[in-house]
């Protein structure tokens, strides 16, 4: 058998559909490889071995009953540790909710087992999604498997290292600001943020509710689209899901692949995401695709959305707000960690003050404070509802390119990974990293970034941002797949093939923590 | 430039329930005014004419049908409680005696 890890979630669903490769075959060799190199990497914070197999033999089981199953079926999984799973801790990357066992499954984790995939464990995370590096995750950061001394994106960049070192072939991860989309940006990964509504928030840890959403993490818009097929649709327990029927995403991206898919495809280039600000090497990557698309009978079309200038303020009141209105939910009473004050009366109050201090970190303090601010009276219209105003403008701003253009492209992210401690001292120096992800999510429209190359003076991955109008998430996906075959044809390979190596055991990450089964 | 004071962020602090340190507030009331000065460009352009979006797929009337479906289990409910005393949850007292 080939390297079963490097292969695709669709190429080993064919595997496992005619039997030439067990469920339980494939899901040790992912074990062995967490094993082998997630000392160095750090992607998970708990990994469910065990239980793994138990499902992945069950698979295997009701398969040899002649049962047919769906594609996915038996395909591992890593699940970012924002989602509630019943038989495994969820943390959201916090100290406060360290050794959490839910009583229930996020709707995404229920639909992803009925469907029959292998959750391997929980994946590292900025503290609360509130991050684009992971390094405010309360069990220390992941390490970009490109080079370990860089960040892996954040927030979700436990679930982009896993997948794109080969610890996973999918995961799930939740995208507020560009949690999804920036990770797969560094990492050489693919990663999709759904239209908002589109995939169900329950049992999702929540971060921002009006801009959250959890979506795919994979190596190939093909893959994202499988996953998205099994986890997208209405779901009663969310009362912000959309009633709407989906099409099929994997038929749209496989519709992709067909010869002339980018004929007279008109592609917005946003004049605001791209230029000062941008790292040389990603202008370059991005400037050669749009050549690349061009060749192929795309329409390039300059636009403008002269309120994107807005966004990361309009964002940084917005999420803040909210958040800090969400995590008043811990209170030391229902669930997570209690610390009593050294002294003094032991009053609910005093109590809840003392376990917040203990149990947040400091860029989760920092939002809370931030949006307790903004909502005070007094300044609510100056500030919250100043931005809520450029969210519409935002809005109006797509709307006017999308009556333009069929999708809209940028760079995934301004530069490539950054190294480890650049960007802590400074809070608005790791928002502005946001730049180029944050419209789509106030907006509410779906985004995806896959690989276009690595940056010549680093050599490291440059993520291609595309975005499609409000519930037109199959167009992402048909396009995306020409996109990426069409890139891989002129490299004459997949972009992770150039990833390095992993050595076994090679690195140790000296403050990780990771729980196993039973220890937490 | 900024106008946020220490006092402020304290205050602030007590109102999102953390037990800040001094050093914590002190810290924070930098990065803060850093953080507002930059985010206050949304008034450039939040004119009195520009509705404000709240959501970004406005939904009205979602309800479901009024039936009992399962739910948590006391047990299930209590799971993750730091304290319990039977089948409540155990908080500290709620007023200080004083």
């Amino acid at each position: 058998m080939a390297n079963v890890i490097k292969l695709s979630a669709a190429d080993l669903s064919g595997l496992l559909s005619d039997r030439s490769v067990s469920s339980v075959e494939v899901t040790q060799a992912h074990l062995d490889r967490i094993d082998a190199i997630d000392t160095g990497v750090h992607a998970f914070l708990h990994v469910a071995g065990e239980a793994a197999l138990a499902a992945a033999a069950r698979i295997d089981a009701r398969r040899a009953a002649g049962e047919v199953l769906g594609p996915l079926a038996g395909v591992p999984i890593a699940i970012k540790d924002v989602l509630a799973t019943i038989d495994m801790p969820s943390t959201a990357g916090s100290k406060i909710l360290e050794g959490w066992i839910p009583p229930y499954d996020a709707t995404v984790v229920r639909r992803v087992r009925d469907a029959g995939l292998i959750p391997l464990g929980k994946t590292n995370m900025d503290e609360f999604a509130m991050g684009s590096s992971t390094e405010f995750s309360a069990y220390g950061p992941t390490h970009n498997p490109w080079d370990f001394d860089r960040i892996p994106g954040g927030s979700g960049g436990g679930s982009a290292a896993a997948v794109s070192s080969f610890e996973a072939p999918l995961a799930l991860g939740s995208d507020t600001g560009g949690s999804i989309r920036q990770p797969a940006a560094v990492t050489g990964s693919v990663g999709v943020k759904p239209t908002y509504g589109g995939v169900s928030r329950y049992g999702s840890i929540a971060l921002a509710s009006s801009l959250d959403q959890v979506g795919p993490v994979t190596r190939t818009v093909l893959d994202a689209a499988l996953l998205h097929d099994v986890i997208g649709g209405h779901d009663p327990l969310d009362s912000t899901s959309l009633t709407d029927t989906w099409p099929s995403m994997a038929a749209a991206a496989r519709a992709g692949l067909a010869d002339g898919a980018l004929k007279g495809v008109r592609v917005g280039v946003v004049t605001e995401l791209n230029g000062d600000g941008f790292q040389s090497g990603v202008s370059q990557r991005f400037t050669e695709t749009l050549a690349l698309l061009a060749a192929a009978g795309a329409e390039i079309v300059e636009v403008s959305a002269p309120n994107f200038e807005y966004a990361i303020a309009a964002y940084y009141l917005i999420l803040p707000a909210e958040a800090s209105s969400n995590l008043a939910r811990f209170d030391s009473v229902r669930f997570g960690i209690r610390v009593n004050p050294e002294d003094g009366p032991l009053t609910s109050e005093r109590v809840m003050a003392a376990t917040r201090d203990a149990g947040f970190g400091p860029e989760v303090k920092r939002r809370i404070i931030l949006g307790t601010y903004a909502l005070s009276a007094g300044y609510y219209d100056a500030y919250y509802g100043s931005a809520q105003k450029v969210r519409t403008l935002i809005q109006r701003d797509f709307e006017a390119a999308f009556a333009k253009v069929d999708v809209l492209v940028s760079p995934s992210a301004p530069t490539t990974a950054f190294k480890f401690g650049e960007k802590m001292a400074d809070p608005m120096a790791m928002y502005l990293n946001d730049v180029t992800t944050i419209p789509a999510n106030l907006a509410g429209i779906p985004g995806m970034s896959l690989p276009m190359g690595l940056a010549p003076e680093d050599g490291l991955p440059v993520g291609l941002q595309i975005m499609a109008p409000a519930k037109m998430d199959a167009r992402l996906y048909s396009f995306g797949a020409a996109v990426e075959a069409l890139l891989e044809a002129s490299w004459g390979r997949t972009l992770l093939s150039q990833a390095p190596e992993l050595a076994p055991k090679a690195m140790s990450a000296g403050t990780a923590s990771t729980s196993t089964e039973g220890a937490v | 430039m900024s106008e946020i004071t220490a006092e402020q962020v304290a205050h602030l602090a007590n109102l999102a329930r953390i037990d800040l340190s001094a050093e914590e507030i002190t810290r924070l009331t930098t990065e803060l005014g850093q953080i507002v000065d930059s985010v206050a460009k949304v008034a450039e352009v939040a004119t009195p004419d520009v509705p404000a979006t709240s959501h970004p797929m406005p939904l009205t009337n979602v309800f479901r049908a009024d039936t009992v479906v399962p739910s948590l289990t006391v047990e299930q409910a209590l799971s993750g409680a730091p304290d319990r005393d039977g089948d409540k949850f155990r908080v500290p007292a709620i007023l200080d005696e004083e």
